[in-house]
């Protein structure tokens, strides 16, 4: 059973201004160029309170009410992945010796206490899903782990899901379930909160809370059913894994593949894509090189090319390869598809193309 | 730190490294069919297959472990620009990754090696540890293909191991001279020539996808089992830690799944484009 506490509206800057004395970066969601992005917060008033977002395919709006809420949007284009994922990020350097030999030396792992503060059920969701790929395959990313260990994640439950949300149907969310630090329900006069870990349990000690009543705690259940209800879009049922396989000269591709322009804008927005190139930047008088990796997408013609080829030629194949490994090839590595329902791929597709759309046309329709 | 360079032919050549770090150099081991990445300073990473054995035969045992080959065709930008190299130069070596060739399998059978064009280079490591360990194997049949008679490579070392007992070298060339003594035709044509038992043979094969894919097809026909098929995949490898994401071939990685499989793995997803 829960322990839930419940702490006033204004309880919510003492938590962010006990973490900043406490020495971390806080980073929590900002309105700003027309959307909620997560960025640095100093201040609860900061926070989007009375926004809302309006989420379809290719189409992304937001807007001011009146209402109280902080956390009355679904999601932004970004979330957790830069934080622990980051853009780009040096490696290792290589020096040359006066006696014409080479140096190595790892990259500094980044130091820095980050608290990130309105984190979705769905991102938590994709996180788990990184932390399988980044940790526990058959290389360790130092660098993923060092941010990871040095990240507190207070996570705030799906209030006002999109139109374009499917979490419910791939089993994500609107509610987190585990690996947060701390977790909220926003309700109109406050929030119920519960502890998931140590350092989430001894933040919340240091605030004014008193016993969630079993009104407050019905209320966030029916808040969270009324999240699940909300959600029209969902996948095609049972397992897409070798469905998926099996379709490979499906029509469908390239029905897709006339609306797609392979601009990777899904690639950059899904919380569990993870493909990153590697390049070399050296000093001008070549005597340091820096190996970096950054973010990169099966959508482009370099990621499948090979001494003179390009495997994947054509948007059709690039598409094909993007959702086949998100919803098959996933599931032969992690045990299951790489997608939490964030619905970010709908809503930031300039094209508008629904991928559970896509899949329903594959799996279910004859070729 | 590069020994010792050979051209192979104008586009290909073979770098012969060791390891200066004394700690590394103790510890380094590999096996056929493992691949290193090698980096040259301000240029690149690329993935290149070890051509050495784990222990070469035309070096004495003392040393032979402390000397890696790499057979690389000149291609690119970092292949380019590591063609300009000479003995001396250094490099920096990341590995070896990868699954390398089934030899605990294989043990006691029939060896049959398939290849084309620069995929001799990922088998070459292998039949060079058979030749070693010689008793180990029954008979050996070595096939290599060419596009153009003047693209072989190890053309003594082909005509040394012909001559030895119990093994086999056919090679073809799809475009032959009256100089090329040997067949003009597909490789594949010449599966047929070879003295193996499909029963208890260890089939290795590596090169373009759809040679491996005629060479799978003729192999079964003879009723050499899917299990005893095995190929080394390629795909552009950027981390060799199944993080980056480029290797991907179906649902398989092949810097850590690969790059030699089996051929029941790759079944799925051979021969389909795109993929």
């Amino acid at each position: 059973m829960d322990d839930f506490r419940y702490f006033a509206r204004n309880q919510l800057q003492t938590l962010i201004a006990i973490m900043r004395e406490h020495g971390l970066r806080v980073v929590g969601p900002q309105w700003s160029g027309g959307a909620i992005v997560f960025v640095d917060l100093e201040h609860a008033d900061q926070l989007p309170r009375g926004y809302h977002d309006e989420q379809a395919p290719g189409h992304y709006r937001s807007h001011r009410s009146d209402d109280p809420r902080y956390f009355a949007w679904a999601n932004g284009p970004q979330a957790l992945k830069p934080l622990f994922f980051a853009p780009r990020e040096s490696l290792w350097r290589s020096t040359q010796t006066p006696d014409s030999g080479l140096k190595f030396e790892a990259s500094t792992l980044p130091q820095e206490k980050l608290a990130v503060v309105g984190v979705r059920a769905c991102d938590l969701a994709a996180l788990r899903l990184s932390d399988k790929h980044f940790l526990h395959g058959a290389a360790e990313d130092t660098h993923y782990r060092q941010r990871r260990e040095n990240t507190l994640l207070i996570a705030v439950n799906c209030s006002h899901p999109a139109a374009t949300c499917f979490c419910a149907s791939t089993g994500d969310g609107p509610a987190a379930t585990a690996d947060f630090d701390l977790r909220l329900d926003e309700l109109d006069e406050g929030f119920l909160a519960v502890a998931g870990s140590e350092r989430g349990a001894g933040l919340l000690a240091a605030l004014t809370t008193r016993v969630a009543s079993e009104h407050e705690q019905e209320e966030a259940r029916k808040q969270t059913a009324a999240a699940v209800a909300a959600q029209k879009r969902h996948l095609p049922e049972g397992s897409l894994r070798d469905r998926l396989f099996a379709t490979h000269d499906h029509a469908h591709w390239q029905a897709v593949a006339e609306r797609c322009l392979s601009c990777g804008n899904c690639t950059s927005v899904c919380p569990t894509c993870f493909c990153h190139r590697e390049d070399d930047l050296a000093t001008l008088d070549g005597a340091k090189s820096e190996h970096f990796r950054e973010w990169d997408s099966c959508f482009t013609p370099g990621h499948s090319y090979i001494h003179g080829l390009t495997i994947r030629a054509d948007t059709s194949s690039r598409y094909r390869q993007w959702l086949t490994h998100k919803f098959a090839g996933w599931h032969d590595k992690f045990g299951r598809s790489g997608c939490v329902g964030c619905g970010r791929c709908i809503t930031w597709c300039p094209t508008g193309i629904d991928v559970t759309d896509v899949l329903a046309n594959i799996v279910e329709a004859a070729p | 730190m590069i020994v010792e360079r050979r051209q192979e032919t104008p586009s290909i050549f073979t770098l012969r490294l060791r390891l200066l770090d004394e700690s590394a150099r103790s510890t380094y081991s590999f096996e056929p069919g493992q691949f290193n990445m090698l980096y040259l300073h301000g240029v690149g990473e690329v993935p290149i297959s070890i051509t050495s054995a784990p222990c070469a035969s035309d070096l004495p045992p003392e040393v032979c472990s402390e000397l890696i080959d790499h057979t690389i065709r000149a291609v690119g930008r970092v292949t380019n620009a590591l063609a300009k190299l000479k003995p001396g130069d250094q490099l920096g070596l990341r590995g070896p990754f990868g699954h390398g060739w089934p030899l605990t399998q294989a043990h006691g059978r029939d060896l049959v090696f398939v290849t084309g064009g620069l995929g001799c280079a990922p088998v070459v490591s292998v039949i060079r540890h058979a030749l070693h360990n010689r008793s180990a194997y029954q008979r050996i049949v070595i096939l290599q293909g060419v596009k153009h008679h003047d693209d072989l490579i190890w053309k003594d070392q082909y005509q040394q191991w012909a001559q030895l007992p119990d093994t086999q070298v056919l090679l073809a060339a799809s475009q032959s001279a009256p100089s090329w003594p040997w067949y003009t035709g597909h490789v594949t044509a010449l599966i047929g020539q070879a003295k193996f038992d499909p029963q208890h043979c260890t089939v290795m094969m590596c090169g373009p996808e759809m040679m491996m894919v005629a060479a799978a097809k003729e192999l079964l026909a003879l009723n050499v089992s899917e299990h005893d098929i095995w190929m080394s995949m390629e795909r552009n490898m950027q981390c060799a830690l199944g993080h980056c994401g480029h290797c991907q071939y179906g649902s398989l990685f092949l810097c850590t799944d690969g790059p030699v499989l089996s051929y029941p793995q790759l079944k799925p997803w051979l021969g389909q484009a795109g993929i």
